[in-house]
């Protein structure tokens, strides 16, 4: 069984407006259903808009679509009562883009670091500290860095704690919201690899979610290409992704810069000129 | 380390020397009896209307009470009874502020619509209610003072709830198993605080002036307590031959008011926190 299936899911968002007419609904997901086996990694690629990190979020469990079902290991995260949402949660983790926007401002990372463990493991505060000094260190941090402010850490750093509270529980699946996608070139590499590492050793699964194809590929054992809220590819192998004949998928495979503008396959400005 | 609280002090003089005074004023309220020359309601009519002289630093009233000690005396009501206005008032708006943003939908429309409801009567007329139904005192002025003031908190603070709940550290203690009252306590109540502070300081100046202006309307501190308000009100039988009676009272509702109102206004331009 896997150990995410997604089922069907529909969503879509009304707005209302007072004296305005009709009410409009705007389609975010549409029939979207995949799933995700224990110890893979699924890339969902998709362009701005397309519904992906709405998708996240519904697997996430904080946004409740209007039909299908979400099962995380055979339970229905929306309708399972409390005690097993609360013990789904443990196995769900998410890292966010913005590395600074996901942590309070006013906290310490080792306050940061140790919210899951205080929600869900009652430890001694040694036992805690030493907890967060073993995921700090694991993460490529060090132990000296447990008392400061989000503000004294630079991106990469920052998102490094990001990951740590998100292995803090030992998770099943991590929903990797473009998590890597406004760092530079070379953290970006960085935070990839550590992503692989964790991967390994805790027989993670992620859910990669970005509009990088190149960041996905070197993560990714599935890619499923995601547009306007329909799951329209589903590809279990990189040249499958990069032999599709799919219009979305051409789209976005041009979009990659190749490595000399010689190969380039789209006209740009600067070779009309 | 010293050269750091010199360029403070430079930069901020404004924020400096007000603390300094509502320190000062702090101080007196705290030691009032100790300092005060004369007991504030001791009547002493051979003493009446004195110039001010050793026994008497700012001379006596109508009654021969000891003016300077009045005054010490009526910080005392004064500033205590504000700041009890400002912390009852800051308390409600805090709960019904995080419960109406954090919750949304219905809830909040009820609660906002309620306190929008509170808001269309202006304070003054709840105190001439309840002074109508149980007679004038300090009690039905507070009561109506924070009837209304908790409504301007609790909007300030259900926006800054709003706002705070889309960031992402909010979803991910959502995520890392927080409850809502974790959340509350970790991550709301800490990152509204600072703003209200500041706010506060304003409020301050407001909650002085309207519980003198009440009771020199007759309405708050019935006499014999001094309070500075009640003091102008005692006083402006004697505006012609003894105006000191009234312009000291003044001064001091002045003096603690703009102070406040100053620190209030350089403190949120300092922290970039809008009111209201």
């Amino acid at each position: 069984m896997s150990l995410l299936q997604v089922k069907q899911v529909n969503l879509s968002f009304h707005s209302r407006k007072l004296f305005k007419g009709k009410d409009q609904t705007n389609k975010v997901l549409n029939d979207i259903s995949f799933a995700i086996d224990e110890g893979t990694c699924l890339g969902l690629i998709g362009t701005s808009g397309a519904g992906k990190s709405t998708l996240g979020k519904v697997i996430l469990g904080i946004q409740r679509p209007q039909q299908g079902q979400v099962l995380f290991q055979g339970y229905d995260i929306y309708n399972a009562d409390k005690a097993t949402q609360h013990k789904i949660r443990r196995d769900l983790q998410v890292v966010f883009q913005d590395s600074y926007s996901a942590v309070n401002p006013r906290m310490t990372a080792e306050r940061i670091i140790s919210e899951p463990l205080e929600n869900y493991e009652k430890l001694t505060i040694g036992e805690q500290r030493r907890r967060v000094i073993e995921l700090l260190e694991r993460v490529g941090l060090n132990e000296k860095d447990i008392k400061k402010y989000p503000h004294q850490f630079s991106g990469g750093q920052l998102q490094r704690i990001n990951i740590a509270r998100a292995i803090a529980l030992k998770p099943k699946l991590i929903v990797l919201d473009e998590s890597v996608s406004s760092l530079d070139m070379v953290t970006q590499s960085l935070i990839l690899q550590l992503l692989n590492e964790l991967k390994d050793d805790f027989g993670l699964s992620y859910l990669f979610i970005t509009h990088d194809i190149k960041a996905a590929f070197s993560i990714s054992d599935h890619i499923a290409v995601l547009e306007k809220g329909e799951l329209v590819e589903h590809y279990h192998s990189k040249d499958q992704f990069l032999s599709s004949k799919h219009p979305a998928v051409k789209r976005l495979r041009d979009s990659i810069l190749a490595e000399h503008p010689r190969f380039r396959t789209i006209t740009t400005r600067a070779n009309m000129g | 380390m010293k050269a750091k609280l010199r360029d403070i002090l430079k930069s901020q003089k404004v924020i400096v020397i007000c603390s300094l005074i509502l320190c000062v004023l702090f101080l007196i309220t705290i030691f009032a009896p100790w300092i005060a020359p004369n007991e504030p309601i001791a009547v002493n009519l051979t003493h009446k209307l004195q110039q001010p002289s050793l026994d008497y630093p700012l001379g006596t009233d109508h009654l021969g009470r000891c003016t300077f000690s009045r005054i010490l005396y009526g910080a005392r009501i004064s500033i205590g009874f504000a700041m009890l206005i400002f912390i009852s008032a800051l308390s409600i708006g805090l709960i019904i502020g995080i419960i109406a943003g954090y919750k949304g939908g219905w809830v909040d429309q009820l609660l906002m619509r309620f306190g929008d409801g509170l808001m269309a009567i202006p304070s003054l007329l709840f105190v001439l209610g309840f002074v109508g139904i149980w007679g004038a005192g300090l009690k039905q002025v507070i009561l109506g003072l924070i009837l209304v003031q908790w409504v301007y908190y609790a909007r300030v603070i259900r926006g800054m709830v709003l706002s705070l709940k889309e960031q992402n550290y909010i979803t991910a203690a959502i995520i890392s198993g927080s409850s809502t009252w974790t959340i509350m306590k970790k991550h709301i109540i800490p990152n509204v605080l600072p703003s209200l502070a500041v706010m506060g300081t304003l409020e301050m100046g407001w909650a002085i002036m309207n519980l003198s202006s009440m009771s020199f309307l007759g309405l708050g501190v019935q006499p014999p307590i001094p309070e500075w308000g009640a003091m102008i009100h005692e006083g402006k039988s004697y505006i012609r031959t003894h105006p000191a009676l009234m312009i000291y009272p003044g001064l001091m509702i002045m003096l603690v008011v703009v102070t406040f109102n100053l620190l209030g206004e350089s403190l949120s331009e300092r922290f970039g926190v809008k009111r209201r």
